[in-house]
């Protein structure tokens, strides 16, 4: 039988606990098949977020580490100052990075911290079961915001890769989608940009993911990925929003 | 000539003999009383080739040592009071994950923002676990500089053999007092053994490493639980230090640790002078408590009762009585706020029998 | 032996380092010494003191109660520490800044004029080095010959400053009849 693809050496054989039609495994592979094709496992060190993806340290095949809520920046920054020669990156979800550990990624970013993050933004809590998060949109409804989210009571999202470009530490800030496969394919052509500069040792990357979260968003695969399209990329514009190789030209 | 001493702040000490020791790694946010050791550290590591950073908060400086001490190196932090508090969130999660480190406290006042003057308010936190979850640290409570300089050196082989925090637990008294030291050999990181399950970025697959605190699954959680309290009692067993001062035919024994041991040691002579057989018992380690100590003193039937001194309403007290367990009577006598008792206040508290 | 000595004045005055002066210059010479700083508020301006122990045998409590001497620089340090001072005790007192007299009969005192002296040696910031010569002579705790080296030794990356200082202690040793 001809072998299509197969699975990246940089995960393990444990089935994913994710739910149905959520993007978490795409973005999972995604960045296997980046670490694989770059050929940087022998020096690496990932940090799993809390979340839906706390246990990416049983998905990913090589040395873990799983962080605080929050904190994974700042785990990541400890690990790699340990020693430089290890390519580190975070995974983080947007409760976890854009709430609690705000002040780590702000932090982790203005230092220029020669890491790569991976940001989940799914516009909701999923682990804990659909509460809202710093990036829900207005009008969006969550468990914590069951009539949708109000300026009145919740205040406006939070959009992370737009204020961190305004940052002069980060070398890179791009926003994709894990909806189809053109996105993918831009998302993870992103993913390795983002690996790619810790290597050349050029600073602190981010790519922002648009995902899905059908569970909590009480949708269908597909109904979320419609939403994804339809509503989420329009309140998150998809871009780079910072690269100094762009800027330099 | 005694040229081989250096007369050095506490604070710049332990910085100095934590690097002597090997550690690479200082993670830390200012702070008052304790803010001489970022600094120092700022300055030094650059020198040995570590790192040093001034991390955003207390907060992320302990993940920076969860990360860097998962990853196998000799990390540490300090902090004072108020900010150690914010830093046992970390603290419970590397003592789960079993992560050698160290951690400096030089206590202040409090609660709250409190004050900055010295106080050991901060011994049931260090002592009882501090964050969340059923777990300890290996606490020291230098009295001088000296003490502290051979502590901290020593800290990290500690933390690793027993993969644990490891806390010296200080005041601002210890911090800015200068005293001599001989300061021990420099340690050669090049030479230190690979920690087989740090999480160094050198292994995938079946050898892969995992740095982690969930356990999802009751059972697992419960044998990591007890896995923690048997490390805990072979500690005790092997770790415990205690100094024992003119206690052998003393009807009262006073107690104490770190810097009001020495006012306690002063008093002990002072009363001595006056025919008052006294002695002090002064715990070096404060977990694992020297419990046995107290049990043989207690089991004297020449000693008349014991007396915890201290900069607190009366914390340490609790696990004097806990040795003592009845044998013996336990007062309490304590300052607080920021307020150190004199050598002349304890004698006269005991000669007046105002201690309960 | 063992003496205790507290250092009291403003903040710029010198005297956290006056007392650095005695506890090196005691190790140098192989006694024990603590060296003990206020610290906090009091560094930003105000008024700072120190306490500092030399003694011939390990040293308990760095903490002061009752000092074998006080060097006062300004009127409020006289007035927080006097009463303090041990019976037959010594209380120097810098009279360029204090105009009162110690209304004590039990203790020795030395008035000094440390800030006139200090210009005398070329530098208004020397009176804590002028006080600490005539400290030295009053106590004879250390010789003048080993404080002088301390002196040396500590401004070892400010030659310049050496001779200076030097002179300053020698005026201070010599005021003292």
């Amino acid at each position: 039988m001809a072998v299509f693809k197969k699975k990246p050496e940089m995960l393990t054989d444990v089935p994913f606990h994710y739910c149905p039609g959520c993007t978490h495994g795409i973005a999972h592979r995604l960045v296997a098949e980046v670490i694989d094709e770059l050929n940087i496992k022998d020096h690496l060190v990932g940090i799993a977020p809390v979340g839906c993806a706390v246990f990416a340290y049983d998905y990913f095949n090589c040395d873990m580490q799983e962080a605080a809520h929050g904190r994974a920046p700042a785990v990541a920054t400890g690990i790699k100052r340990s020693d430089p020669n290890n390519i580190v990156f975070a995974y983080q979800g947007d409760g976890d990075l854009a709430s609690i550990g705000m002040a780590e990624i702000v932090h982790a970013a203005a230092r220029s911290e020669n890491i790569t993050v991976i940001f989940i933004n799914n516009a909701i809590y999923g682990m804990t079961g659909g509460q809202m998060a710093p990036t829900t949109m207005l009008g969006q409804k969550a468990s914590t915001c069951q009539k949708g989210r109000t300026v009145a009571a919740n205040g406006y999202p939070i959009h992370v890769s737009e204020m961190l470009s305004q940052l002069q530490g980060p070398a890179y800030i791009e926003r994709c989608a894990l909806t189809d496969v053109p996105h993918i394919n831009k998302a993870k052509a992103a993913i390795k940009h983002a690996f790619r500069n810790q290597i050349d040792g050029k600073g602190f990357s981010l790519v922002e993911l648009i995902s899905t979260c059908p569970s909590n968003w009480k949708m269908s695969p597909l109904e979320s990925i419609e939403y994804a399209k339809n509503e989420m990329m329009k309140i998150y514009p998809l871009g780079v929003y910072k690269d100094i190789d762009k800027e330099a030209e | 000539m005694k040229e081989n001493k250096k007369l050095m702040k506490g604070n710049e000490a332990i910085a100095e003999a934590a690097i002597r020791g090997g550690c690479r790694c200082y993670f830390g946010y200012p702070i008052t009383p304790q803010s001489e050791i970022p600094e120092y550290m700022s300055a030094r590591m650059p020198e040995v080739g570590g790192t040093f950073l001034q991390a955003e908060s207390e907060i992320a400086a302990i993940n920076m040592v969860y990360g860097a001490g998962g990853a196998g190196a000799r990390a540490m932090t300090s902090s004072s009071s108020p900010g150690i508090s914010l830093k046992q969130e970390g603290i419970s999660y590397i003592a789960c994950a079993e992560i050698p480190c160290l951690i400096v406290n030089m206590v202040r006042s409090g609660p709250g923002l409190g004050g900055i003057q010295p106080s050991q308010c901060d011994y049931f936190q260090a002592c009882k676990g501090g964050g969340h979850g059923d777990y300890k640290l290996l606490v020291y409570g230098p009295s001088s500089v000296q003490e502290a300089v051979d502590i901290a050196y020593e800290a990290f082989e500690k933390a690793i053999e027993y993969r644990t925090p490891v806390m010296i637990l200080g005041d601002g008294m210890l911090g800015q007092i200068m005293e001599p030291v001989a300061l021990p050999e420099m340690k050669d990181p090049a030479t230190f053994a690979r920690l087989p399950w740090a999480t160094d970025g050198t292994k995938t697959g079946k050898e892969r490493r995992i740095i982690n605190s969930l356990y999802i699954t009751p059972d697992p959680l419960e044998a990591i639980n007890h896995k923690l309290f048997k490390k805990y009692e072979l500690m005790a067993e092997r770790e415990t230090r205690c100094e024992e001062y003119r206690c052998d035919d003393a009807e009262i024994l006073l107690t104490a640790y770190g810097t009001v041991a020495r006012i306690a040691k002063s008093a002990v002579d002072m009363l001595r002078e006056k025919g008052v057989k006294v002695g002090l018992i002064r715990p070096i380690t404060l977990f694992p408590f020297p419990s046995k100590v107290y049990e043989k003193h207690a089991e004297r039937n020449e000693v008349k009762k014991f007396i915890s001194v201290e900069l607190s309403m009366g914390q340490m007290v609790e696990d004097v009585r806990l040795s003592v367990n009845g044998k013996k009577p336990v007062g309490f006598y304590g300052r607080c706020g920021g307020n150190v008792m004199t050598s002349e206040d304890i004698v006269e508290a005991v000669l007046q029998g105002e201690v309960k | 032996m063992e003496e205790k000595i507290v250092v009291a004045g403003f903040g710029g005055q010198g005297v956290l380092s006056l007392g650095q002066f005695v506890a090196y210059a005691a190790m140098y010479e192989g006694m024990e010494v603590s060296w003990l700083p206020s610290y906090g508020p009091e560094m930003r301006g105000g008024t700072s003191n120190c306490s500092v122990v030399v003694s011939d045998r390990p040293i308990g409590s760095p903490i002061i109660a009752t000092p074998d001497t006080l060097i006062a620089m300004n009127k409020p340090s006289l007035d927080k520490f006097v009463s303090k001072v041990k019976k037959g005790g010594l209380i120097i007192v810098n009279s360029s800044l204090i105009k009162d007299k110690v209304e004590r009969d039990d203790v020795k005192v030395l008035y000094i004029n440390a800030n006139e002296i200090a210009l005398e040696a070329g530098n208004a910031k020397t009176a804590n080095i002028v006080v600490l010569g005539a400290f030295i002579k009053m106590t004879g705790i250390l010789k003048a010959e080993d404080v002088k080296n301390t002196i040396e030794k500590i401004f070892a990356n400010k030659p310049k400053v050496i001779p200076m200082n030097k002179v300053a202690f020698d005026l201070g040793y010599n005021f003292v009849k």
